[in-house]
């Protein structure tokens, strides 16, 4: 019991009638207005983002949030950014859950000074080229998911203010990724990486197309942590922000090397009922989901909870039965987003329930299996999934170190190959997940197993599967395309790649063409 | 017994991406293309690929066949020149209308041998037959030559000859494959069946390597790697036969101990055809055990 006196309590002085708030007379009158009159009249909602910006007092050198729930197709960053242009500011952050290519109009503005310094789990396009050559004083920031998360948490990443597109919101700022009072307008599914923004910004700001009646429930983000809500015409491009239905690969050489990861999952030991796993939506990680799909159904086998950027495939798993729960951060189809909606054990979770390092408990620590993508693989199982074989930042940390630390078996796909690069290498050119956390790396030629999983190896040659080591691996790509010239760096160090503990793990230069 | 033929995966020789990963998809043979899926104007392209990659990439213990443009083409000689020298196990040669075809194309391929110190008949061919003449000669091509391990049916040129269309069922194709089989059988070669060109269509490509299967061929071309894996299948016995088949030789074992040649099983007789079909069946499912990454 906390500073509970109360003069002692016994009579308490004899109390009057009344009390608190409406002690005095003409105080805190109460609201007469009706429900409907009254949120017409919600003082959260502004009529522009110049006003809402005005409001939450921006100051130069603040730190600024959005979310990229919008892919591609976002307009919010480049909206609020040119706002916050015109109206002069200088010297912001800009930390970012990701930025992808339609943010390249950002250059102007980091050229312009209204932008010093950029948090981010990944460049693409023209930004990532020009940061690539020199564009930023300061290195941009890459953090993963899990690991942005834990440094909003810990206080090292502190948000001024997050700016936050929503399909939909009502006048108190109840947000969400859908739209339950309509099916037109832009729809994302899951704000998972928005909800921990909101929570711990200081000031938060929603911006969204569709303004629907209180209470916009179940809702992604409440109104409890909202400051204002502003009504534009678009917040995005539907078609860019998600496609209906992420379709299966007709390639076959990505179909073979699912086939192979999906025969390395149920060799593993981890394939048992009440299993829990993790897909990404690349081509070879679909076609696992179908493949290990009638490997459930053959077994009798049905897997516990499905987490992380949830696709239509997992969607209808948990539809037909064999997925029973399912914790999305992140949705990547329609059909997924349409299912947050609709079904009831399709969980929206935040960046830090989904992988954070810092909190009581993150969902990737459950994991039995993830499959993993990658640029490039080293022999060490060092992981690359950010800069191209021509040095530029291209790509996006995302959650893949932190679910491959987090799972029991890390498994990365990806071909032995690309055109005339070898993927598996002696030395990535950047590390975003350490090899130690990297147990299988699939590919179209052979399976590698970490040295430190021998138990892996055994059952994978018992099942007849064609394994082999990493060094193999590369000799074998080296053979065919040789060996490729290093890259041309300068010393200007432009990216530095943070670690889910925010340690440094390594760090990206300049390129120099 | 010689190899599996189950698979034979075309690889238009001019698709440089195509050629290096032609050995991942598990197929029994992989065969080059320097014939109707290569243009006029690609021609060279296709031969001096073909034979980088045969002389330079590692294909395990794949079978590699070279498909060459026919000799009346003016393009085949060249083709012979440079892939005899690159020494794939197999020389496809398309539109072979007759025995004549076959013997001259193996005097050229046995002169080039001998010219480039490769021992003489080292070079394995096949003959695909894929007109209404070629047909009707089946038995004389399947004879034609020591070097052959099979002849194939072409349907798209025959059906061409034929003056129709391929069917979904293929009843256009019934008289040539009962030539070509029966032939192929006659000789001791391999009969080797046409490809499906709907790749979308699996339960028809399925349907369509069910009945070749049965009518006794011994595999089939393929054009996209997505195939291999229903057809292989389809190929492959059942554990159920496989069991039936082990009994059999069980049985028979049993018998021969006893010194018959004749036995009997859940009181059927197993006489030689049985055991051999038996001995065919087991061979088949040993060689297409699993793969080791040698095999890739």
């Amino acid at each position: 019991m906390s500073n509970f006196d109360f003069d002692s309590i016994p009579h308490i002085a004899e109390v009057s009638a009344c009390h608190g708030a409406y002690a005095e007379e003409n105080v805190n009158e109460k609201n007469l207005m009706s429900f409907d009159e009254r949120q017409k009249e919600s003082k959260k909602v502004l009529p522009s983002i110049e006003e809402a910006i005005r409001r939450v007092g921006l100051k130069d050198g603040m730190t600024i949030s959005f979310h990229h729930h919008f892919r591609n197709g976002d307009y919010v960053i480049n909206m609020v950014m040119d706002v916050i242009a015109k109206m002069g500011f200088k010297g912001l952050t800009l930390a970012a859950s990701s930025l992808t290519d339609c943010h390249w109009p950002l250059i102007e503005h980091i050229k312009n000074g209204v932008i010093k310094h950029i948090e981010t789990s990944g460049l693409r396009g023209k930004l990532g080229d020009a940061v690539s050559h020199g564009l930023m004083d300061f290195p941009v920031i890459f953090r993963s998911h899990g690991g942005r998360a834990a440094a909003i948490e810990s206080g090292e990443l502190h948000i001024d203010v997050a700016f936050l597109g929503a399909p939909s919101c009502d006048p108190y700022g109840n947000a969400n990724g859908y739209n339950r009072d309509s099916e037109e307008g832009s729809c994302c599914g899951s704000l998972g990486y928005a909800k921990l923004d909101a929570l711990y910004a200081d000031k938060c700001i929603i911006i969204t197309d569709h303004l629907v009646s209180f209470p916009n429930t179940p809702f992604g983000i409440p109104e409890s942590q909202v400051d204002y809500v502003v009504k534009v015409d678009n917040i995005g491009d539907p078609n860019g922000i998600m496609s209906g239905a992420t379709r299966y690969t007709k390639n076959p050489k990505e179909l073979l090397i699912a086939q192979y990861a999906t025969n390395a999952i149920v060799a593993s030991g981890y394939f048992k009922d009440n299993f829990s796993m993790q897909m990404g939506s690349g081509g070879a990680s679909l076609a696992v989901a179908r493949y290990l799909r009638e490997k459930m159904i053959e077994q009798d086998i049905k897997c516990r909870f499905a987490l992380g950027g949830i696709t239509g495939q997992i969607v209808q798993m948990h539809e037909e039965g064999l997925v029973k729960k399912i914790l999305d951060v992140q949705s990547f189809d329609l059909i997924a987003a349409n299912s947050v909606k609709n079904n009831r054990f399709h969980q929206q979770i935040d960046a830090s329930y989904y992988a954070s390092y810092l909190n009581k408990g993150a969902a990737v620590n459950q994991l039995d299996f993830v499959i993993l993508s990658a640029l490039e693989v080293d022999t060490d199982f060092n992981v690359n999934v950010m800069t191209g074989s021509d040095g530029v930042i291209r790509g996006a940390v995302g959650g893949h170190p932190d679910t491959a630390a987090g799972a029991s078996m890390t498994v990365v796909v990806c071909p032995l190959l690309r055109g005339r690069i070898p993927t598996i290498c002696s030395k990535v050119n950047t590390v975003c997940t350490p090899g130690k956390t990297v147990d299988v790396v699939v590919t179209d030629q052979g399976i590698a197993v970490n040295p430190a999983r021998p138990e892996l190896y055994k059952r994978f040659v018992e099942a007849g599967l064609p394994v082999t080591t990493i060094e193999k691996l590369r000799d074998r790509a080296e053979r065919i395309a040789g060996t490729p010239e290093s890259i041309k760096y300068g010393d200007k160090i432009v990216g530095v790649l943070m670690y889910r503990d925010n340690t440094v793990l390594d760090v990206i230069r300049e390129v120099i063409d | 017994m010689s190899r599996l033929r189950r698979s034979m995966l075309f690889v238009p020789g001019n698709n440089p991406g195509m050629i290096r990963d032609a050995h991942i998809y598990g197929s029994d043979s992989i065969m080059f293309d320097l014939e109707d899926s290569v243009a006029i104007t690609e021609k060279d392209t296709a031969r001096f690929l073909v034979y980088n990659a045969l002389t330079h990439l590692r294909y395990g213990k794949k079978e590699l066949v070279v498909r060459i443009n026919d000799l009346s083409s003016g393009l085949g000689i060249a083709d012979l020149e440079a892939i005899v020298r690159a020494q794939p196990d197999v020389i496809r040669l398309p539109k072979t209308d007759s025995a004549k075809d076959v013997i001259e194309c193996e005097r050229e391929i046995e002169r080039i041998e001998r010219e480039a110190g490769i021992p003489v008949g080292k070079t394995g061919m096949m003959a695909a037959i894929e007109s209404a003449n070629g047909v009707l000669n089946a038995r004389e091509i399947a004879f034609a030559s020591k070097r052959l391990i099979g002849i194939a049916l072409g349907a798209e040129d025959y059906v061409t000859d034929l003056k129709t269309t391929r069917s979904p069922e293929g009843i256009e194709l019934m008289f040539a494959r009962g030539m070509i089989v029966n032939a192929a059988k006659a000789a001791g070669i391999m009969a080797l069946d046409t490809v499906y060109s709907d790749v979308n269509n699996e339960e028809g490509f399925i349907n369509e390597a069910t009945m070749i299967k049965k009518m006794g061929f011994d595999g089939k071309s393929v054009i996209n790697p997505r195939q291999i894996a229903p057809l292989h299948a389809v190929f492959t016995p059942s554990e159920k036969d496989l069991n039936k088949a082990r009994a059999v030789m069980e049985a028979i074992a049993e018998a021969n101990a006893r010194g018959s040649g004749v036995a009997s099983l859940k009181g059927k007789m197993i006489d030689k055809p049985v055991v051999a079909r038996a001995q065919y069946l087991l061979e088949m499912a040993e060689r297409a055990k699993t793969m080791t990454v040698e095999d890739i």
